[in-house]
C-alpha cells in the first residue's frame, strides 16, 4: 500500500493568463456602466467572440452607437468606435462604410435609440440593403433615462411612462427589419450565448443589412417595474418560455408580455447591397466612364 | 496640394450658383456627398449627383436631412471630404449633427441656401434668416465658420475655401448661400486644378500606440486618424478626455469645451475676412453680405452721389464675426446702416461691437425679395446728415 504525497504546491503563475475577451475590450475602462445583471455586457462578450472567431481584420472593423445604455457598448470594444447622436448610428454608420468601403462595419444599440427615434434610419437602411450588421438590443425599455415606454414594450407592460400599463402596440422588430429588406433576421435572448455567438459569426461574414435582435434583461427598470425579480430570473424566464423555430414567419415573431419569445435565424438571403447595386448600375450605364469609389475611400494623400 | 483634376472642370462658365457651388466642392476634393431634396438648394447635389460617378465620388440621397448630416460625419470619420447641402427647414433638421460634428472636431461643410422662414416659410424665394442660426443653432458652447458668397463665382470659390478651413480647424463649415445666389446665372471660371490649392486631411504620423484621438501636442488642433488604419481610436459626442473617453465632470467640461471656442476664437483674425471699400474718410459705412450686399451697391453709389462719404464693409466670412474692424470703425465713422434679409440677426453683432459709439440702423426685409436699393439710400442720406 502506497501513500499519497501531501504538500502545498506554489508554483503560481506571476500573471494570469489574459481573458479570452480582453483583446477585444478597451481594458483601461473595465469596469463598465452597466448594472449587476443587465444583458448588455453579455452580448458584448459574444459580439467579441464571434469577431475573434469570424477572421475579420480588427483593424478595419468599427462599431459605431447611438445613445443609451446599450449604446455604450462602442465605447468599450478596441476597434475604431463611434458613440454618436441619439437615433442615428446608423445614417452614421453609413457614412462610414460608403466613405470607406472596405471597413466592416457594425452599429450596436439599443431599442429606442434604433426603432424609436431612429426607426426611419432603420427602414431605409434595410431597404437599400445597406452593408451594415445592426446588433439591437431590446430589453423592452429605455434603460438610459430611467424606463420610459418604448416602441417595443408589450402591451400591459409597465414603464415609468405608462404607470398603468402599456396600451400601444409595439413593434415586432423582425418583421420591421425583413419587411424593409433587410437580408438577414435573427433573433436570441442573453442566454442563447452559444447560439447568439454562432449567429453574429454568420452574420459578420454576410452581407447586406443583417438585423440581430437580441432580447436582454433590464433588471433595474424593466424587471422591476414589472415585478419580474432579478436578472437572474428574467434568465429563467427565458429558459422556460423560448423557443427555436429556424425560418419562422416574421409576422409571427410579435412578443407578448411575459409570453413565449420566439428565437433563431428567419431570413438569410443572398442579395445585392447598395454599393453593389450602384457599381452595377453605373457600370452597366456608364461603362468606361465609371469611377467607383476606390475601397480604401475618397481621402486624398496629401 | 493642389486639386485633383478629376474634380475640376476648368474653362469658362455660364453657372448658377447652385451648380457652381457643386463644382466648387467637387475640385475642393469632396468626395462623399449625402443630402434631401429641398428648394432652393437642390441643384448642388443634382450637379454632384450627375458628375461623381466620374470621378470616384459617392452621392446618397438620404431618408432626411437628420439622416444627411449624420453620414456626412461619420464619412468624414474615414478622411473623405464631406458636404450636405439643404435650406432652412433642413438645416434645422442638420443641426443635432453639426453639435456632434463640432464636438467630435469633424471637418466638413453645410450648404444653407437660404429661404424664408421661418417654418416651411418662402420655400422659393431668398431669405438671409439662418445666419444666427448658422452661429448658435445647436445646443451648447461650440464654434463654427461660416462663409457667404455675393455671386456665382464666389459660390465657386469660396466653397473651396470652406472645404479648406474645415481641414485647417476640424471643424463643420457653413456656406450661407441665399436663393438668389442660388439661383443667379454668371460666368464662372475655373481655374486649372494645378491653380487651386486644396487642403488634404491630414493624417497622424504616430503609430497607433502613442495615439490619443483629442491630445495636443501644442497647438490647439489635435491630430487626426481615420477608421480603417489600425488605430482602433474612439470618439464621443460626450464630453471627453484626450482619449476620446467620456468623462462627466465639470474639469473635463472646461477643458474640451474650452478648446472648441479657443481654437477658433484664437486665430479669428487669420479666418476672418470681407472687403473694405471707402471706409477711410466715411461718416457712414454700409455692412451686408451675401445678395443683399451688390443690392447695398448700388444704394451707395447714389448715396455718393448726392454727397455722403459712405464706405462699405462686404462681410465674406460671417463666423468668426469681423469684431476688431467693427470696434475701430465705429471709433470713426457716425453711423453703420446694416441691411440684410431679416428682422435685424447681423445687426446685432454690429451694435455690441459698435458699444454705443455710432449709430447703428438695421434695414429690414422680411424675405421673398432683395431690398428696394432706395429704401438703403434713405437710410444711408438719414445717417449722413446726423454725422455730417
Ligand atoms: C435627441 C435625444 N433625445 C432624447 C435623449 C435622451 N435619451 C438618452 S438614451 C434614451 C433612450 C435609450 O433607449 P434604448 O435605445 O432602448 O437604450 P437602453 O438604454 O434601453 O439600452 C433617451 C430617450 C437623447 N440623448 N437625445
Ligand atoms: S438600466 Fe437596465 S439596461 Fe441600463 S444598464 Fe441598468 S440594467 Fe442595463
Ligand atoms: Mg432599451
Amino acid at each position: 500500500m502506497s501513500v499519497a504525497k501531501v504538500g502545498t504546491r506554489t508554483d503560481f503563475p506571476a500573471e494570469p493568463p489574459e481573458h479570452p475577451t480582453a483583446p477585444y475590450l478597451r481594458m483601461e475602462r473595465i469596469p463598465h456602466v452597466w448594472c449587476p445583471g443587465c444583458g448588455i455586457g453579455t452580448v458584448v462578450q459574444c459580439y467579441a467572440t464571434a469577431l475573434g472567431r469570424s477572421g475579420v481584420d480588427l483593424d478595419k472593423a468599427s462599431v459605431v452607437s447611438g445613445i443609451g445604455c446599450s449604446g455604450r457598448a462602442a465605447g468599450y470594444l478596441k476597434l475604431d468606435g463611434f458613440h454618436t447622436t441619439h437615433g442615428r448610428a446608423i445614417p452614421f454608420a453609413t457614412g462610414l462604410k460608403l466613405g470607406r468601403p472596405e471597413l466592416q462595419v457594425t452599429v450596436f444599440s439599443g431599442d429606442g435609440d434604433l426603432t424609436g427615434i431612429g426607426g426611419n434610419h432603420f427602414i431605409h437602411a434595410a431597404r437599400r440593403n445597406m452593408d451594415l450588421l445592426v446588433i439591437l438590443i431590446n430589453n423592452f425599455i429605455y434603460g438610459m433615462t430611467g424606463g420610459q415606454n418604448a416602441p417595443t414594450t408589450p402591451l400591459s407592460a409597465r414603464s415609468s411612462t405608462m404607470p398603468f400599463g402599456n396600451f400601444e402596440p409595439p413593434f415586432n422588430v423582425p418583421h420591421l427589419a425583413a419587411s424593409s429588406g433587410a437580408a438577414y433576421v435573427a433573433r436570441w435572448t442573453c442566454l442563447h450565448i452559444r447560439r447568439l455567438t454562432w449567429t453574429l459569426e454568420e452574420a459578420i461574414q454576410r452581407r447586406g443589412f443583417r438585423l440581430v435582435e437580441v432580447i436582454a434583461p433590464c433588471p433595474t427598470l424593466y424587471s422591476r417595474l414589472n415585478k419580474l425579480g432579478t436578472g437572474l430570473d428574467g434568465m429563467s424566464f427565458y429558459h422556460d418560455n423560448a423557443v427555436i423555430r429556424h425560418g419562422a414567419d416574421t409576422r409571427e415573431l410579435a412578443i407578448d408580455f411575459q409570453k413565449g419569445i420566439v428565437c433563431g435565424k428567419f431570413v438569410d438571403e443572398e442579395k445585392p447591397t447598395f454599393s453593389e447595386l450602384m457599381d452595377e448600375h453605373y457600370g452597366r450605364v456608364l461603362g468606361e466612364k465609371y469611377v467607383p469609389m476606390p475601397a480604401s475611400g475618397g481621402w486624398q494623400h496629401g | 496640394m493642389k486639386a485633383d483634376p478629376a474634380g475640376v472642370l476648368t474653362g469658362a462658365h455660364y453657372l448658377d450658383g447652385d451648380f457652381a457651388c457643386g463644382e466648387g466642392a467637387m475640385a475642393a476634393g469632396c468626395r462623399f456627398v449625402a443630402g434631401y431634396p429641398i428648394t432652393p438648394s437642390t441643384e448642388v447635389v443634382e450637379r454632384i449627383a450627375r458628375r461623381f460617378p466620374l470621378m470616384g465620388g459617392t452621392f446618397i440621397q438620404m431618408e432626411d436631412e437628420l439622416a444627411s448630416m449624420a453620414a456626412v460625419v461619420g464619412a468624414s470619420w474615414t478622411g473623405s471630404k464631406a458636404m450636405t447641402v439643404t435650406s432652412g427647414p433642413g438645416f434645422s433638421l442638420m443641426m443635432e449633427n453639426i453639435g456632434l460634428a463640432a464636438m467630435m472636431e469633424t471637418p466638413c461643410v453645410v450648404v444653407d441656401v437660404q429661404r424664408g422662414g421661418p417654418s416651411t416659410g418662402l420655400p422659393t424665394m431668398v431669405g438671409q434668416g439662418d445666419v444666427m442660426q448658422a452661429r448658435w443653432g445647436s445646443h451648447g458652447d461650440y464654434e463654427v465658420i461660416a462663409l457667404t458668397p455675393q455671386s456665382p463665382q464666389e459660390a465657386f470659390d469660396l466653397t473651396i475655401d470652406a472645404f479648406n478651413l474645415a481641414e485647417r480647424y476640424r471643424v463643420p463649415v457653413m456656406f450661407l448661400m441665399d436663393e438668389c445666389v442660388g439661383h443667379m446665372t454668371e460666368r464662372v471660371v475655373i481655374p486649372e486644378p494645378g491653380a487651386i490649392e486644396v487642403v488634404p486631411r491630414a493624417l497622424t504620423a504616430k503609430p497607433p500606440a502613442e495615439f490619443e484621438p483629442y491630445r495636443i501636442d501644442g497647438g490647439t488642433i489635435p491630430e487626426f486618424a481615420r477608421a480603417g488604419d489600425g488605430y482602433r481610436f474612439h470618439t464621443t459626442g460626450l464630453t471627453h478626455d484626450e482619449r476620446g473617453y467620456p468623462v462627466m465632470s465639470a474639469g473635463c467640461q472646461e477643458s474640451c469645451v474650452r478648446r472648441l471656442l479657443d481654437k477658433i476664437q484664437g486665430d479669428a483674425d487669420r479666418i476672418v475676412r470681407f472687403e473694405e471699400e471707402g471706409t477711410d474718410d466715411a461718416d457712414v459705412v454700409v455692412v451686408a453680405y451675401g445678395i443683399t450686399a451688390r443690392v447695398a451697391r448700388l444704394a451707395i453709389e447714389q448715396a455718393r452721389r448726392q454727397g455722403v462719404k459712405v464706405g462699405f464693409l462686404r462681410l465674406i466670412v460671417l463666423w468668426p464675426f469681423p469684431e476688431k474692424r467693427i470696434r475701430e470703425l465705429a471709433g470713426s465713422v457716425g453711423a453703420f446702416v446694416v441691411p440684410e434679409i431679416n428682422y435685424g440677426q447681423i445687426v446685432l453683432e454690429v451694435e455690441r461691437c459698435a458699444g454705443g459709439r455710432c449709430d447703428v440702423v438695421s434695414v429690414t426685409h422680411g424675405g421673398g425679395a432683395v431690398h428696394d436699393p432706395a429704401k438703403i439710400t434713405g437710410e444711408i442720406l438719414a445717417a449722413g446728415a446726423v454725422a455730417a
